[in-house]
């Protein structure tokens, strides 16, 4: 019996890629905060998840191109058309780099589950 | 992963906003540099941005990140400031100075605006590195 890694991780190695790339996406707005006509952009996780988990065992599908990209509605619309608000964006990129680390921990129990699993203890 | 390309990202954010930091101390210094004529008068300058969406260079499911270029910096057009100072050695024939047309306070809050941005993307390096290192320890304990 040999142990399949894709299978023991689980969902946490898709859900720590999409986190990776939300951050690219939140960076780029908190890049472009003061660039005029910039549209902040985010992931909607929940949606994003759930496609690369439809993609079944494949699981390398996460959504190419603007698919998986929405645009996000800004609370106080700026003259310039940007719609970054740095506050808003900025509690989104720690919530996320919080997440992130979450789905780390989740991975590391695993790999421990795993250890113990192959020492035998 | 994308870390490399996040890194470049708040890279150019960081570039970008040193540029306009740049121009903002350039026009504050030369807030006073009088001139004889309009044409030779220092004008206040502005740097124009824009976002560079690349895909390129990178694998299939991934997503498009957006960094910031300079396009270019331009001079403000706005009338220049003219005094009668025939005292002045630079005075013209006319008894007349131009000073340039900086506005110190929107100077000041454009300095404020450009050093929070900056500081801003470099809280994003600091928290991308630890991001990083923490995967790299992964399954160590």
């Amino acid at each position: 019996m040999s142990i399949d890694f894709h299978k023991a991780l689980g969902i946490h190695q898709d859900t720590l890629r999409l986190r990776a790339e939300r951050t690219k996406v939140l960076a780029s707005n908190i890049a472009n905060e003061s660039t005029p006509g910039y549209q902040s952009r985010d992931i909607d996780f929940a949606a994003a998840l759930q496609s690369v988990l439809s993609d079944g065992e494949a699981g390398q599908g996460l959504e190419t191109g603007d698919g998986g990209l929405q645009y996000r509605v800004p609370y106080h619309p700026s003259q310039d058309g940007n719609t970054v608000e740095l506050g808003v964006e900025q509690a989104a990129f720690s919530q996320n780099a919080s997440d992130f680390q979450t789905s780390l921990t989740f991975m590391n129990m695993k790999l421990k589950g795993l250890a113990k699993a192959i020492a035998g203890q | 992963m994308s870390f490399r390309h996040i890194a470049q990202i708040a890279g150019s954010a960081m570039a970008a906003q040193t540029v306009r930091l740049n121009t903002v101390a350039s026009n504050l210094a030369n807030a006073q540099s009088a001139s004889d004529s309009e044409a030779s008068t220092y004008r206040a300058r502005k740097p124009v941005f824009a976002s560079v969406f690349s895909a390129d260079g990178m694998g299939s499911g991934q997503l498009p990140g957006a960094r910031v270029q300079v396009l270019d910096v331009v001079e403000s057009t706005e009338p220049l400031r003219r005094a009668y100072e025939p005292e002045n050695p630079l005075a013209n024939e006319a008894g007349e100075v131009f000073y340039p047309n900086v506005n110190s306070v929107a100077e000041m809050t454009d300095m404020m605006a450009a050093s929070r941005a900056f500081e801003t993307n470099v809280e994003v390096l600091g928290r991308l590195k630890s991001m990083q290192q923490s995967l790299l320890r992964l399954g160590e304990g």
